[in-house]
């Protein structure tokens, strides 16, 4: 497939020895072959033709049936575009389908909240602050996580995503558009958690700066494992099902301070990424604070959000060309 | 008409599932669709139309056989269609619950186009298609039409150079289908928009198609004009009758007429020769039989008509 450098120029002329001059120069273009042009009948065309066909973005439309020349390829989209795109198209669907389960995923922490007020010693600010984180990050796992998973799921078992696979933007961008908004949608939720957690258990509110990266890695961590599941499950009950599980372990060992838990679960909350977001946050409410903790703690949530946007990413083009 | 071949497709084939459950669902089908011309795939439901367009998309890969978009290896170029198409599916979820504008001008958006560009581009498709007033409403609020209507001016934004759009007037009114008709007219007549359209409705397929490849099975068992279609499979004129009441029996006519007739309840349908057809709703119109004649109508063969002689076995073509 070979255009013309000057087919922009071509197509504007009307005249017939324009276009003749138009047709002209592609057939005359080394690598080119468009028996279309060259035949009314057409016949096979050579699977491998050769020649440069992009085009800059912006130009004028293709040329019309008088001027039939083979249309100029659009650019694909750049990722910046197309994930603010998809960010504004899903905290549009926010807006009307979502800000109802905003409470649910805020209620639900703020009623965990309530509930081991009346088990914890007032006082103990190490294990507050744990439960208080816990409960927060629990916002993002219900959004980001159990929402995420269901969407993706959903959209894979309907056919829906061939909307996004036939548009021309990277795959990439859907994932972490997607993921972002749903992040973003967990963020409210997270701060009305934190706030009235730390004024229910004592705990002071300076440090709570730590919420908005804590929130952002959890976001990265917790919506590229729901997208991964929701796009991996090959069915959309078991990508709800996994979002849910994935949820309640979140919620059992984030919102249970560490050093009540028997040693296995100790070890599943070591191995579980939510316990990094959950650790860094608790950091927020502690007098002495091991920055260098806090780091590693927020490393080890992007390290995982990377790597299963990663794995993400992959599975939506794998449902692209199946 | 000349022009650049668009798609040309050679020994398609694609099967779904695996082992005895399997469906050829695309059985060596070739095809040609040529630049600036709106062309249809006919056929009734399973007979591998859907499977057809998501391979001319690249949203599923041949077991065998090609596919060039102008010239280009589709294999070879994965990216081509997205970035040449704009497409309609059949779900629509991705939209659900995005207001229309929104909709449309993210789509646009993701096509490449600027943000004045994407706001003017979506305004004129809006008002192309009658949708202005519902421009704020989620897609979700709609009715099943309007919803539809709303997914045909996403794939119709940002002005691709070909079309493919699966079964996109199904729901829609009248007066909807026909702004569609024209949407899709308007882009082949001004800007050589190359369109290919599913549908299982005869009467878009007579009114809106330069070219039809009719699909039985998952083969092509048929692909011209709709006109030389019509004048291929034969010169016989459709007779419909419908009943008030059984008509005489012992009536000559009523006798031949039931012989050759289709019977669904009280309506009756035959295929023969005009002069023998004209004939004998002559004789109809005169006789006995007339009190008990509620309607009847002599018509040139239609698509389905075609559809039917070439071996098409299912019956559940849309003719409105």
């Amino acid at each position: 497939m070979t255009v013309v450098p000057d087919a922009h120029d071509a197509v504007a002329s009307t005249g017939t020895a324009a276009r003749d001059h138009a047709l002209g120069a592609v057939r005359g273009t080394p690598g080119a072959n468009l028996p279309g042009l060259a035949a009314p009948e057409f016949t096979r065309v050579p699977a491998e033709p050769s020649g440069p066909l992009e085009q800059p973005r912006g130009s004028a439309p293709s040329a019309g049936p008088e001027g039939l020349m083979p249309p100029r390829i659009p650019a694909a989209t750049g990722f910046g575009t197309a994930f603010g795109a998809v960010y504004r198209g899903q905290l549009a669907r926010s807006k009307v389908g979502r800000i109802p389960l905003l409470f649910v995923a805020s209620f639900q922490s703020i009623g965990i909240l309530v509930l081991l007020r009346g088990i914890l010693d007032v006082g103990d600010a190490n294990a507050a602050g744990q439960v208080v984180a816990g409960s927060t990050v629990l916002v993002v796992a219900f959004v980001a996580l159990n929402l995420l998973a269901q969407r993706f799921g959903a959209l894979r078992a309907a056919g829906a995503l061939d909307y996004y696979l036939t548009l021309p933007i990277p795959p990439a961008a859907v994932v972490l558009g997607t993921a972002a908004s749903y992040a973003t949608f967990a963020a409210p939720g997270t701060l009305v958690t934190a706030v009235f957690g730390s004024l229910l258990y004592g705990l002071s509110l300076s440090g709570l700066w730590l919420l908005a990266p804590v929130v952002l890695l959890a976001g990265v961590c917790l919506s590229g494992l729901g997208a991964a599941v929701g796009l991996l499950a090959p069915k959309p009950e078991l990508a709800t099902i996994a979002g849910q599980l994935g949820m309640s372990i979140v919620l059992f060992l984030g919102v249970i301070p560490a050093d009540r838990l028997p040693e296995v679960g100790q070890l599943a909350r070591d191995a579980l990424p939510s316990t990094y977001a959950v650790d860094a946050l608790s950091a927020a409410f502690q007098r002495n604070v091991h920055w260098m903790t806090v780091l590693v703690d927020l490393a080890v949530c992007a390290a995982v959000g990377v790597g299963a946007l990663v794995v993400a990413v992959l599975a939506l083009r794998r449902v692209g060309t199946s | 008409m000349g022009g650049v071949l668009s798609y040309a497709v050679r020994g398609l084939t694609r099967r779904h599932g695996v082992g005895e459950h399997s469906v050829l669902a695309n059985d060596r089908i070739d095809l040609d669709v040529r630049q600036a011309e709106v062309f249809g795939v006919l056929g009734p439901n399973g007979a591998g139309k859907t499977t057809l367009v998501r391979q001319l998309m690249g949203l599923l890969r041949p077991d065998a056989g090609t596919i060039t978009m102008f010239g280009r290896d589709v294999r070879a170029a994965p990216d081509l269609p997205a970035r040449l198409a704009g497409y309609l599916g059949q779900a629509d979820l991705a939209l659900a619950e995005l207001p229309v504008a929104t909709a449309v001008s993210t789509t646009a958006r993701m096509r490449g186009l600027s943000r004045p560009d994407a706001r003017s581009a979506r305004d004129a498709v809006l008002d192309e298609l009658g949708l202005a007033d519902l421009a704020h409403r989620p897609l979700s609020s709609l009715s099943g039409g309007q919803r539809r209507l709303a997914c045909v001016a996403t794939a119709l934004v940002g002005d691709r150079p070909v079309l493919i759009l699966d079964e996109p007037t199904t729901g829609l009114d009248p007066v909807a289908r026909r702004a569609v008709w024209g949407a899709l007219q308007h882009r082949r007549d001004t800007t050589g928009t190359t369109i290919v359209l599913i549908t299982h409705n005869v009467l878009e397929a007579e009114s809106v198609l330069d070219r039809v490849a009719v699909l039985e099975a998952g083969r092509v068992i048929a692909c011209d004009t709709p006109g030389q279609l019509k004048a291929s499979v034969s010169g016989d004129v459709r007779l419909d009758l419908a009943w008030r009441y059984d008509p005489p029996a012992d009536d000559p006519t009523i006798a031949m007429l039931a012989g050759l007739a289709t019977v669904r309840g009280r309506r009756w349908t035959v295929r023969m020769a005009p002069v023998a057809a004209r004939e004998a709703l002559g004789r109809l119109t005169t006789g006995a039989a007339f009190a008990a004649l509620d309607d009847f109508s002599l018509a040139t063969p239609s698509l389905e008509d075609v559809y039917l002689t070439l071996g098409g076995a299912s019956r559940d073509l849309e003719r409105t």
